[in-house]
């Protein structure tokens, strides 16, 4: 197999990329936060299909009318067929009655004949408090999980390899979507779960290969080993390449096609699969390769300068 | 050629397009919908502590899960479904049920029945003395009944004591005094107690109309809840936008279906054909699943399964490149797809693992659209092995052995590539 690359020479690249890409996240991170939605932050979401075009202005002056004054910027427009703006979402700091709910659905249908029954949630504060620290252990107990099983099937700097670019994967998402201020509610926690899974998923194909060519052939020093995990990951690139492919049309089309309340979930998939794929072939194996190059026996002293740096 | 591979394999694939063909729309129809996609509402409750500021046990909230249940069963909506999530929550998610508020009522609010011997009189109007409680919804039996008085026509709840000796001795106690009745901290009734009631049995009047009394008594038969329950969060979908997301994600899907069918052609030829064979295997065992288990697809569900077609290929992309490697290490394509698919099961199942590890972890964990979502991607997992590695690998195989197609080209290998 030829290989017009070599990604394991070139990993402080790699390293370097993801770090930049990681602290820029970060600093994002500091600044602004996420865009919480009510599922992790009391009050209301109420999600209006009008089936016509919104104006902002006009369904304020509803909501005024009806003594739920609320701002221009907490109405969010958005339609799913990509033809017109047609839905908006409402957010309201405070936990509807279920006779304001009648009210604004009453008020909608008068003033949008063509629209549908709005769809309401509201989530108590107490709630919201503990489905965050839910989500953050859900995701930190998949990855325990996956670690432990990875350990016993591989070997456990496998494991860690594969977490560390999890763990990248699903921050780049997290990173995004603070960046772009998209609204984080509970389904975005199921796509960073998902994200975790297909992430680790494509590695362990890659990690699989390593394993069955360090037993064909062992290497005998950090070149040598450096050289397998290159031509490794270069016999999976196919596949790692057309799993990506099928995996992404899916997820595009729910993007451009799917019902409006999974817009940002498959958004999220997207970042995540992308990152995947990338985190896979570019982290993934250039990690274990430094690390398990320090453990190699014998070690010539120029390569023993390149693992330092 | 061999006819008989041959024929093997355009049985196989004439069984799953007949079943596919013939049984599939009977079992789409047969599975429930969740309320995100049928429209309805979903409310969660938090059990809180009692009066006295007990908190509540487990017992009391296995109690009040039962209250719930019946109460909601009186709502008479089709499969509601209730979930104790978190030790001390109660959801309940109602798909197709319209009537909010009468929903919330019914299923969250206690009749707080409760007879007094005497009041005080307050800023906010009459209120019950509490140090002359003398029995409430709580010593009752779960028969009460709206009826009409025989002599004056009014209608009225007949109850029944639990303890008839209790309410004999009240009664007694009382004879010639006023005792108070009081529902949800509103007096309806004061009366004179005539003489001593023996058996245990009285009616209550005052409540008006005979829906108010009909009320009354299903909420005093569906049983006190141990605990109040607090509305929490609630969630509601309107129907028809159900009905427009899962449109949309349905269209959403097939056209991924398509794209990915031509994809796995172009790549892999006829191999590619297999693939899109137990794709199509896949999707129909899917439904035969959730179908068979009454799983309630929900927005997120689908959109797993949608993703899962994208995942479902994956086994058969990791087979196809090995099948390649053992050619290009210069087996002859009969063995190098057997050696192939060998190689690579232990690889599909390894990587499978891992993604069903985070599938439990967010079943487990999650709640509502959460778990829909882990048990659809479980469900996507399992159903896309067996499709891929055992429906796919079969057809695969005994189409190379019916020597039908021998150019490695039509399975999308490059020319040459053989000969390295």
């Amino acid at each position: 197999m030829n290989q017009p690359f070599d990604i394991v020479r070139h990993r402080k690249w790699f390293f370097l990329f993801s770090g930049l890409i990681t602290v820029a996240g970060l600093i994002v991170f500091m600044v602004s936060g996420f865009n919480l939605g009510t599922d992790f932050k009391s009050g209301s979401r109420v999600e209006l299909q009008l089936n016509q075009s919104v104006n902002v202005t006009q369904l304020s002056k509803m909501f005024a009318s009806i003594g739920l004054p609320v701002g221009q910027d907490a109405i969010t427009v958005g339609g799913s067929t990509g033809e017109s703006q047609t839905v908006a979402i409402i957010r309201f700091g405070q936990t509807l009655t279920p006779s304001q709910e009648g009210t604004i659905a009453a008020h909608e249908k008068a003033l949008y004949p063509k629209s549908l029954q709005p769809s309401v949630s509201v989530v108590d504060p107490y709630v919201a408090h503990q489905q965050s620290v839910k989500a953050v252990y859900s995701v930190l107990l998949a990855a325990l999980f996956i670690v432990i099983y990875v350990a016993i099937r591989f070997e456990y700097r496998f494991a860690i390899s594969g977490i560390v670019a999890l763990l990248h994967d699903a921050f780049i998402v997290m990173s995004v979507f603070a960046l772009l201020r998209l609204e984080v509610d509970l389904t975005f926690i199921a796509a960073v779960l998902t994200i975790v899974g297909y992430s680790i998923n494509d590695t362990i194909v890659i990690f699989d290969r390593i394993r069955e060519n360090l037993k064909l052939t062992p290497p005998k020093d950090f070149a040598g080993l450096q050289g397998l995990v290159n031509k490794s990951l270069w016999q999976t690139m196919a596949r790692s390449i057309n799993t990506v492919f099928t995996v992404l049309i899916a997820a595009l089309m729910l993007f451009f096609f799917g019902g409006e309340s999974i817009h940002n979930f498959t958004f999220a998939l997207i970042v995540g699969l992308i990152s995947g794929a990338y985190s896979s072939i570019f982290i993934a194996s250039p990690l274990w390769v430094a690390w398990r190059g320090r453990s190699l026996n014998k070690p010539a002293k120029p390569k023993m300068k390149r693992e330092l740096t | 050629m061999r006819w008989g591979r041959f024929g093997v394999f355009l049985v196989t694939v004439l069984v799953i397009f007949g079943l596919t063909a013939g049984t599939s729309m009977k079992l789409w129809k047969t599975i429930p919908l969740g309320l995100d996609l049928k429209g309805g509402f979903d409310l969660l409750y938090e059990v809180q502590p009692d009066v006295t500021g007990k908190a509540p046990t487990a017992s009391g909230i296995q109690a009040a899960l039962e209250a719930v249940t019946t109460r909601v069963n009186s709502l008479g909506v089709a499969s509601p479904n209730i979930d104790l999530e978190s030790g001390n929550e109660i959801r309940v998610d109602l798909a197709g049920a319209k009537n909010f508020a009468q929903a919330n009522q019914v299923i969250g609010q206690t009749a707080q029945l409760g007879i007094y011997g005497g009041i005080i009189q307050t800023k906010k109007g009459i209120e019950p003395d509490p140090k002359k409680y003398l029995v409430g919804g709580n010593d009752i039996e779960s028969n009460a009944q709206a009826n009409q008085n025989p002599t004056t026509g009014a209608w009225e709840v007949d109850i029944t004591f639990k303890n008839a000796q209790k309410w004999a001795t009240i009664t007694q106690q009382y004879t010639g005094k006023p005792i108070y009745t009081f529902l949800n901290g509103n007096l309806i009734n004061s009366a004179t107690v005539d003489e001593m009631i023996a058996g245990g049995q009285t009616s209550i009047s005052g409540l008006g109309t005979q829906q108010a009394c009909q009320q009354l008594a299903s909420q005093l038969n569906a049983g006190a809840l141990p605990y109040p329950l607090k509305l929490i969060s609630s969630d509601y979908v309107g129907p028809s936008l159900g009905t427009a997301s899962l449109n949309e994600t349905l269209y959403a899907g097939g056209i991924a279906i398509i794209l990915i069918f031509i994809f796995m052609l172009i790549m892999y030829r006829v191999a590619g054909l297999v693939a899109d064979i137990s794709l199509i295997a896949y999707a129909y065992l899917t439904l035969v699943v959730f179908s068979g288990l009454h799983i309630v697809l929900t927005l997120p569900g689908l959109a797993a399964l949608v993703l899962g077609i994208g995942m479902a290929v994956d086994a058969n992309i990791i087979t196809y490149e090995r099948v390649k490697d053992e050619i290009r290490n210069g087996r002859s394509l009969q063995s190098a797809v057997i050696t192939g698919n060998k190689r690579a099961l232990r690889t599909i199942l390894d990587s499978n693992a891992t993604t069903f590890i985070a599938a439990v972890v967010m079943f487990w964990f999650g709640t509502g659209d959460i778990r829909g979502f882990a048990i659809a991607l479980m469900v996507s997992i399992i159903v896309s092995l067996l499709t891929a590695v055992l429906v796919g690998r079969f057809m695969f195989i005994s189409l190379t052995r019916s020597n039908l197609i021998k150019r490695p080209m039509w399975y999308g290998i490059r020319k040459g590539a053989a000969k390295r």
